[in-house]
């Protein structure tokens, strides 16, 4: 390539390279799943000890050894189910506007190039947002339900977007068949569409979703309390979540809250392992039905 | 004649359906407005107190503390060593990895890496913060003793494994995208396969990499609960990775932790801040929609 003839050592030395590029790629990709087992190791280690009955049913506590997540666990529960009913129905029907109904023109571009942007927001604004909006201006104070609009609000460009390309993905015929049965759009959209999409829609909900318990900082924003001894029992209660009582453990300079926030950080990745596992096992049981 | 009237009603229904979805579809847009009105309120009334060019060039950052001094270089300086850092360790390893993947890996290794990515883009920031502060300071101060508890090296790295996976699985596309004739071409000509990849793919592929790696930083710099545990909580203009520093989003988060009234002249610095942050983020998520738009090879 170089112009110089092309000798035999040249096409030694060149395949040398080669061979050490390759191995140079698969270096930094295997390091990314050795990384991945050392967190994993350095957690587990760090948090199993305290993961027990007690730690879940247990309110925190000043003593170490007294602390629980029972409050956490309960309020992450809240927030994700407030979050699910709000950011679904929104999410799903600005997808389907956008998908089926708006035409190709200068709104529709907009509100593309407007749910693109909002997706790369920093969350911490978000929770800027939700500070003004709902905790202040609604007088919703720092409870469950200010806490889910703003998360909803997070999530929801990433829902449409998941919807959407799950819309996109039912074919042009179905449609067609059905208004040439003489459906309307929207029984179109409701009796064949959707169905259709149903499980690409879920898959990438439940994604998002998980996205949101993990979601520390515009809790923080909103004020979510570190210290709950108590459940909340609907959804203008003042609560705690999973993250936050981490962030609070970990902050602490003492060691004990260190491993503590381990043992919370094993309980927050149950949780989302779970969700995770729900959703490959929607995507893959969806592929079977397809075949 | 009933059957026009079913007609008629049915007509008015998928009009209401039709406004109902358009509505929802408003929620996005609403939210834009809502960001920058409730951003743009307070940081007018914070520049009426503090003028725009001591903000932006002040060399000081003491909001909280008398003798008060709001120049914001110093939480802007300890965010650029973070994105630095974080760049330099997930914009290689990320570009790699998806060289890697797209290119040598057989189907089944695709299989075990590709979920591993997913996973690590999963884990929650908090997680992340955790690790870096239990794991990688102890690691970095056994080798480096001088090293601070907090530290804009540890963020900087957690921020790196962070944003990785981004960039692997944003480049693993922009490189599946490249037509399989140029490779072939290449290797028909007699190119070993680095050549291929180094000059004929990657090349190909540029405006999916650069594109990826703007939006790798717009993240980094967003990024809030890793620092905020790692890298400390003093704002200062300083080049050493080893030192406590104060990110954007660090600083946010100290001043929503403590109690701060609404209308003083601290809360309105949390907006202030926010605003240069949303400011920066938007201009690097522009700027990536526009560089793959504009320098995107057109294939048949």
């Amino acid at each position: 390539m170089s112009g110089t003839p092309k000798t035999g050592t040249n096409l030694e030395k060149r395949r040398r390279q080669a061979r050490m590029f390759r191995f140079l790629c698969a270096a930094m990709t295997w390091l990314a799943v050795i990384v991945l087992a050392i967190l994993l190791v350095h957690i587990t280690k760090q948090g199993i000890k305290w993961v027990d009955l007690q730690f879940l049913t247990s309110f925190p506590s000043r003593f170490p050894d007294q602390a629980g997540i029972k409050s956490a666990l309960v309020g992450t529960l809240w927030l994700i189910g407030l979050t699910a009913l709000v950011s679904i129905p929104f999410g799903m029907a600005s997808a389907i506007y956008l998908e089926e109904y708006a035409k190709r023109g200068k709104l529709s571009t907009f509100i593309q190039i407007n749910i693109a942007n909002l997706a790369g927001v920093p969350s911490i604004v978000y929770g800027m947002l939700g500070l003004v909006i709902f905790v202040r201006f609604f007088a919703l104070g720092r409870s469950l339900i200010a806490g889910a609009l703003t998360m909803s609000l997070l999530i929801l460009p990433v829902i449409i977007i998941a919807s959407r390309e799950a819309i996109r993905a039912v074919p042009g015929s179905i449609r067609q068949a059905a208004y040439a049965l003489g459906a309307t759009r929207w029984q179109t959209v409701r009796d064949h569409v959707l169905p259709s999409a149903l499980p690409g829609i879920l898959t990438g909900v439940i994604l998002a979703l998980s996205r949101a318990i993990g979601e520390t900082a515009p809790l923080v924003m909103i004020g979510a309390l570190t210290y709950v001894a108590f459940l909340p029992e609907g959804p203008l209660d003042a609560f705690t979540a999973l993250p936050i009582q981490i962030f609070n453990w970990a902050s602490r300079p003492q060691e004990d809250f260190h491993s503590l926030a381990a043992g919370g950080i094993i309980v927050l990745l149950v949780v989302l392992l779970a969700m995770n596992a729900s959703a490959i096992l929607i995507r893959q049981k969806t592929q079977q039905g397809k075949q | 004649m009933e059957d026009l009237a079913v007609k008629k009603g049915r007509k008015y229904r998928e009009e209401g359906i039709r406004i109902g979805l358009f509505l929802c579809a408003l929620v996005s847009v609403i939210t834009t407005i809502g960001i920058i009105v409730v951003l743009a309120r307070e940081t007018i009334s914070f520049f009426g107190v503090v003028p725009v060019h001591e903000f932006l060039f002040g060399l000081e950052w003491r909001p909280l503390l008398k003798p008060k001094s709001f120049g914001v270089l110093p939480l802007v300086c300890g965010t650029a060593m973070i994105v630095v850092g974080a760049s330099l360790i997930a914009l290689p390893l990320g570009l790699g990895s998806a060289i890697y993947l797209s290119e040598y890996a057989s189907e089944r290794v695709r299989n075990i890496i590709k979920p591993v990515l997913e996973i690590l883009a999963g884990i929650p920031t908090v997680v992340y913060g955790y690790f870096a502060l239990t794991f990688i300071t102890p690691l970095i101060r056994s080798v480096l003793p001088e090293t601070q508890v907090f530290n804009a090296a540890s963020g900087a790295i957690v921020g790196g494994i962070m944003v990785h996976p981004m960039v692997a699985s944003l480049c693993d596309d922009a490189l599946q995208a490249v037509p399989n004739s140029l490779r072939t071409g290449a290797y028909a000509l007699g190119a070993t396969p680095l050549e291929v990849n180094v000059r004929v793919i990657v090349p190909a592929a540029l405006s999916g990499i650069l594109a990826s790696f703007v939006l790798a930083m717009s993240r980094a710099i967003g990024e809030t609960m890793a620092v905020t545990l790692a890298s400390g909580a003093t704002p200062k203009l300083t080049a050493n990775p080893l030192e406590s520093i104060q990110t954007m989003t660090a600083y946010i988060v100290q001043v929503s932790l403590g109690d701060t009234p609404a209308g003083t002249i601290e809360y309105q610095t949390i907006f202030a801040v926010g605003s240069l942050l949303f400011v920066i983020t938007l201009a690097m998520n522009l700027l990536a929609h526009r560089i793959l738009k504009r320098f995107q090879e057109v294939y048949e």
